[in-house]
């Protein structure tokens, strides 16, 4: 047989770019996240993420084969999946709820639609929303970044039994003899007492705040790495970020005490995290590049106005679940014109 | 309904309306539970299963008060079809209905108002619930009188039922507890999004999927290895 021969129709010209070249890229640009995040939060961190990752791969081939795709497992869409999943829940979430929210994520926020590129959203934000209306309060119990012992011993609420409410972590926070531990993220801590962090911190990374969303430097770094690789659409990052910052700038110029400066709203909560590696998601965002801006735009306007107006601290995540179900739109009214056509 | 049609002839070749009057058989009662449940196959009556099914209790007061209503509407319109003239038909189901609604509204708060407050204005608009009218419409006003009842018993037991298995999941996710008794230590995490709408919809899909698949598997039996998904 001549297998050089390719008998079907066009395009016959191709790249190298594959789907799971793209994808196993991601997760070397999520590699650096992770491994900050286990850092700075020690075993937990790196429990959690494993657990999320984990349950993720196994629901993405049991539904594969349920539906006979046969094994999808080797395109790397689950492993992004469970790990972007982890790094947006709290360090101490308990295992058993991650696992929940990884099931969420692959089978209704994937498997349901028809696996990959068939998603309406984010998979990921799909599972995150489903454990935050489920479980509002532990997905909102933030602990201190590098407790001393991180490495040695986990943070209580982690090995919580599956159904029981989690272990308190109070008492064992209260045991670390931290300085200034106040219980709540820089982000909450701006919107309910107006206290800004320094700007520095926020930006390092140096701040609690769920697993992998703290260090807005090294996102910055791993998701330009992508973006110079063609991997994901610059555009849609630039313009989330923008948006988020263009809204947030007159509410500053207006009240410096009240309101979060662009910088800071820059750098704090998931913003950076969700712009660069969720916004960006390749199936459920907008195709055409006028299309990708709009997106970003809206995504980043709506974050801002959820952050400021809102009952919760951050709300990117619900501004990029919009988004995604808008994006389809947004692709329809921004098809560019055929040539020759009027 | 191309389920019921493939079964051929008579009674049975359409679902909903009869030319004919029916015998009584066993099929008029089991009918309404399964193969023309008003929840599972029907997607009638969504409303209340959305919305009183948080709770196994409020699912099964919401179910059994429906079921009254079905019954007793059904057989009075039955009992006065050849007198109702065709052009007011539905306004007389609807004064019927609301009759036996209004008696059930009045005798649930006889009997517990703490159901009563849970319910709340689901119970009237039991009057608008499309699968009383439905049955009115498609079975009584057509149908003798015991075959009627019988049928409204199924439909309404059927409707019970798809609550029910509704409430016990929320009921058992969102607190731990089923019928108000307490399954797990107090330490129970409840899925607070059980019970909330969201909840309702989300158990309501998972039960479709679920009897979607049962009948599909019953059609086409186990699809034989890896068929490869058009790409």
């Amino acid at each position: 047989m001549v297998k050089d021969i390719e008998i079907r129709s066009s395009p016959h010209l191709k790249r190298k770019m594959t789907v799971d070249r793209i994808m196993r890229s991601v997760v070397l640009a999520l590699m650096p996240i992770s491994a900050f995040a286990v850092w700075q939060f020690g075993l937990s961190a790196l429990l959690l993420l494993v657990t999320t990752t984990g349950v993720a791969v196994l629901t993405e081939w049991f539904f594969a084969r349920q539906s006979g795709q046969g094994n999808t497992i080797g395109d790397w869409s689950a492993v992004i999946t469970g790990l972007l999943l982890g790094l947006t829940l709290p360090p101490g979430f308990p295992l058993w709820m991650a696992a929940v929210a990884a099931f969420v994520a692959i089978a209704l926020g994937k498997a349901l639609f028809g696996g990959l590129g068939y998603n309406v959203m984010n998979p990921a934000l799909v599972g995150r929303a489903f454990v935050q209306a489920a479980f509002p309060v532990a997905i909102t119990t933030w602990t201190p970044a590098f407790a001393p012992g991180r490495f040695v011993e986990l943070i209580p609420s982690t090995l919580t039994l599956p159904f029981m409410q989690p272990v308190p972590v109070a008492d064992w926070v209260a045991g670390l003899n931290l300085d200034g531990w106040t219980g709540a993220t820089p982000l909450a801590m701006q919107k309910f007492q107006h206290l800004e962090a320094p700007l520095t911190d926020a930006f390092t990374g140096l701040i609690a705040g769920s697993a992998g969303e703290t260090s807005a430097l090294l996102i910055l770094l791993c998701g330009l790495w992508l973006a110079w690789r063609r991997m994901l659409d610059w555009r849609i990052p630039v313009s989330v970020l923008a948006g988020a910052a263009l809204t947030a700038l007159p509410f500053w110029l207006l009240d410096p005490h009240l309101y979060p400066s662009p910088g800071f709203v820059l750098c704090s909560g998931g913003l950076m995290l969700a712009a660069w590696f969720m916004a960006s998601d390749m199936v459920a965002s907008p195709v055409t590049a006028k299309g990708a801006i709009l997106y970003g735009l809206f995504i980043g306007v709506l974050t801002v106005v959820i952050r400021l107006f809102g009952g919760l601290p951050e709300g990117v995540m619900y501004a990029i679940l919009l988004g995604n179900a808008v994006g389809p739109l947004i692709s329809s009214w921004t098809q560019p014109r055929v040539y020759g056509s009027k | 309904m191309a389920e019921t049609a493939n079964q051929g002839a008579g009674k049975e070749a359409s679902a909903f309306l009869f030319e004919r009057e029916e015998s009584l058989t066993a099929d008029t009662f089991i009918r309404g539970l399964w193969k023309e449940n008003p929840v599972f196959v029907m997607l009638l009556g969504m409303c209340p299963t959305l919305a009183v099914t948080n709770s196994t209790l409020n699912a099964l007061g919401m179910g059994l008060s429906t079921t009254f209503v079905l019954i007793f509407s059904g057989a009075l319109v039955s009992s006065l079809r050849n007198w109702i003239p065709k052009q007011v038909r539905i306004a007389s189901y609807i004064v019927i209905i609301a009759t036996f609604v209004t008696l059930v509204d009045y005798l649930i708060q006889a009997i517990s108002l703490e159901l009563y407050a849970a319910l709340g204005a689901f119970i009237q608009l039991i009057v608008v619930n499309c699968i009383i009218l439905g049955r009115a419409e498609a079975y009584a006003s057509k149908q003798r009188l015991l075959p009627t009842i019988v049928n409204s018993l199924g439909t309404g037991v059927g409707f019970t039922l798809a609550l029910l298995s509704l409430g016990t999941v929320r009921e058992l996710l969102g607190s731990g507890s089923i019928l108000g008794v307490q399954l797990f230590s107090d330490n129970f995490q409840g899925w607070v999004i059980m019970m909330l709408p969201p909840g309702g919809f989300f158990v309501l899909g998972t039960w479709l999927l679920f009897f979607n698949w049962l009948r599909l598997r019953k059609q086409h039996p186990a699809p034989s290895g890896a068929t490869v998904h058009a790409r």
